[in-house]
């Protein structure tokens, strides 16, 4: 089983992110599972999601603690939140900032970054101020771990997106093509 | 801090006030008062349901909304006989 | 202290007077509304110092009392049947808060069809809101109850609401004598309400709110429980501190009736264990070894009580005055519930009777015992859910 934990804000996609993500994992044959871990919902408070996926059935009904791979939407989570808590070793952990992987500090593993805010403010993907940046952390993903193809992620995002297909899957493929990899 | 149910007061609470709970983070439109057109009638006070709006004793000056606890309800922006407080969307670097 | 011929309702006013109860939120219904029509009576003409706040349901009454009651002051209401299943959400939320609410609950049939008469569904259907139940048998028993549940719920090892129920009609709208004891004796026995946190606005905490999964919700309702366990002690004691001062008692939280050698044992609640008293009294004169065990308190459930009365009993019957649709009445299964992990367990037999109000008499409660009589001859069950007297028809 592979688990990935999202670590965004309210407003940014965590939750949707979570959904495409499984949806694109079960184009591709596999048992799926994706859901929230919620506050008190508003915009801007830290909110966390999971994603499961596996050949067999997803069975284990609890939230991730030892995550695969770690997806922060919000670079200021994390001075916030441990985002690497119980991460696995060799685990990745993508973050949406307009820096290079080697200019992140205080972050032990594999970090990959993209600047996703960038891509989704091109795209017309919500305000400048809040960008909704779930759809390009998503392309980014996919290219960094390759769990899953940028080909079943673009159909989930046309199939599922609630709004702006088309440049929600313009922006997955963009960040696809720009996400930079760390070391370890 | 509580560890468990052992030292747990036996009613549901906490040693804090409500002042500790930062309801203006659900604000989406943030009342902004025009104090030129502030008559003092004090009217948005009186109608606040959050009691996020603080006159001062004297009555002298124009009102202060408490942006920690303002929801963003505007009802006190609905009830100024003055038009006087506009709701602006807020932004999510506030 | 004064000998007075009243109904049940009344013997409910009475105790909410003398217990000093300062708030009253209350909404009317058949057959409770005598209850807070002459508690109306006392606050107006001055006899009871109290707040009386007329709602608009009962499930603000509720929410009035258990409001009134984080401020420090001693709360009643009463209701019945549609009237208590609407409060329920407020019912939760008076024991999570930990108020000792005080309510009386006159045991009516739920609708539809509709109907006023006696029926155990209502309060059976609270069993799980962290109330402590009681069933009283007699207008005394109500009254002498009214006192006992306070000092019991508001005592600080405990802090939980409790309700006492009466048959309707059977004890809401019938005379019997009432001793009615002296304020000074009462007031002896039952000191003012004293909350270790309440409402204040020199001292404010925050009550209620949130508590995420990984904090406290599941502690705050361990504590309940634990705080329930503590009720079955507090009970007795409280029951034996009363008879000290007023010369009687109910019983406990199971009331037993001849059953020191007996071989079948029935267990009801409310005033049908009255009727099965009398009968018992008519099976002891023939030599027929029979008793009653009164469920006087269904929550807390007397567990251990009704362990010690299975060691020595061949056949248990259970009688129900409610069902529960799927599998038999409530007494029933926390009786047959409380018995599964004891050695030699008697026999134990549901008689779902007096459904709506159906009259239960000396015959039908001969017709049970009889029949427990035959099981404990055969050795076993003929069945193990048998709904008493019920007109079968199909003819």
């Amino acid at each position: 089983m592979i688990e990935i934990r999202f670590h965004g804000r309210g407003g940014q996609g965590a939750v949707v992110a979570s959904n495409l993500l499984a949806m694109a994992a079960f184009r591709e044959g596999k048992d799926v599972q994706a859901f929230p871990y919620f506050g008190v919902e508003r915009r801007g408070a830290p909110v966390t999601a999971f994603t499961k996926l596996d050949d067999k059935p997803v069975r284990i009904k609890s939230q991730i603690y030892e995550p695969d791979h770690v997806i922060v939407m919000d670079a200021s989570l994390l001075k916030a939140v441990d985002v690497t808590q119980g991460l696995k070793a060799g685990g990745l952990v993508l973050i949406n900032t307009d820096k290079k992987p080697q200019e992140v500090h205080g972050i032990k593993g594999k970090i990959a970054t993209v600047d996703a805010t960038a891509i989704a403010v091109k795209h017309g993907l919500g305000s400048r101020e809040a960008p909704i940046v779930n759809t390009a952390i998503l392309g980014a993903f996919a290219k960094a771990t390759g769990i899953v193809k940028i080909e079943s992620l673009v159909e989930s995002i046309l199939d599922s997106a609630p709004a702006k297909k088309d440049e929600n899957a313009e922006a997955a493929k963009e960040a696809y093509e720009s996400v930079l990899m760390g070391g370890e | 801090m509580f560890k468990g149910y052992k030292d747990l007061p036996c009613v549901p609470m906490t040693w804090d006030t409500t002042l500790v709970n930062m309801t203006g983070g659900w604000r989406t439109y943030k009342p902004i008062l025009d104090e030129e057109k502030c008559n003092k009638c004090y009217i948005c006070w009186k109608f606040c349901p959050e009691a996020a709006i603080d006159v001062d004793d004297e009555l002298k000056e124009v009102p202060k909304i408490d942006y920690d606890h303002c929801k963003g309800c505007a009802i006190c922006a609905n009830e100024c006989p003055k038009e006087a407080i506009e709701m602006v969307e807020e932004s999510i670097e506030d | 202290m004064v000998k007075k011929v009243i109904t049940g309702n009344y013997a409910s006013s009475y105790g909410a007077k003398l217990a000093r109860a300062q708030v009253i939120a209350a909404y009317p219904i058949t057959p409770q509304t005598s209850v807070v029509e002459k508690i109306a009576e006392f606050v107006a003409s001055g006899e009871m110092e109290a707040q009386y706040i007329k709602v608009e349901s009962e499930h603000s009454a509720m929410a009035a009392c258990i409001t009134a009651s984080q401020t420090g002051a001693r709360t009643f209401t009463a209701t019945s049947a549609h009237g208590l299943t609407l409060m329920h959400e407020m019912l939760i939320w008076a024991s999570g808060a930990r108020t000792p609410v005080l309510m009386t609950n006159v045991n009516r049939a739920m609708a539809p069809p509709w109907s006023v008469w006696a029926d155990h569904l209502d309060s059976v259907a609270q069993r799980d809101t962290g109330w402590i139940q009681y069933y009283c048998e007699s207008n005394q028993e109500v009254l002498d109850t009214i006192i006992t549940a306070y000092k019991v719920g508001e005592s600080r090892d405990v802090l939980l609401p409790s309700f006492l129920t009466l048959d309707a009609f059977y004890l809401s709208h019938t005379y019997e004598t009432v001793d009615i004891p002296d304020q000074d004796e009462v007031d002896k026995f039952l000191p003012s309400f004293d909350p270790p946190y309440k409402f204040d606005v020199e001292d404010p905490h925050l009550f209620g709110s949130l508590s995420f999964p990984h904090q406290f919700y599941m502690e705050w309702r361990y504590q309940i429980s634990l705080s329930m366990e503590k009720a079955r002690e507090k009970i007795l004691e409280t029951e034996a501190e009363f008879k000290k001062i007023f010369g009687r008692s109910h019983g406990g939280l199971l009331d037993t009736y001849r059953c020191d050698d007996a071989e079948v044992v029935l267990i009801a609640a409310g005033t049908m264990a009255s009727t099965i008293r009398e009968v018992v009294d008519w099976y002891r004169d023939k030599g027929v070894k029979v008793g009653l065990a009164r469920l006087r308190v269904f929550r807390p459930f007397p567990v251990k009580e009704v362990r010690e009365l299975a060691e020595s009993v061949d056949v248990i019957g259970v009688l129900d005055r409610s069902y529960s649709f799927g599998y038999g009445g409530a007494f029933f299964a926390e009786t047959a519930g409380a018995l599964y992990n004891v050695p030699d367990k008697p026999l134990i037999k549901n008689y779902v009777v007096g459904i709506g109000g159906r009259d239960v008499t000396p015959d039908t409660v001969s017709g049970i015992l009889n029949n427990a009589i035959s099981l404990k001859d055969k050795g076993e069950l003929d069945q193990e859910i048998e709904w008493i007297e019920l007109k079968e028809g199909g003819d």
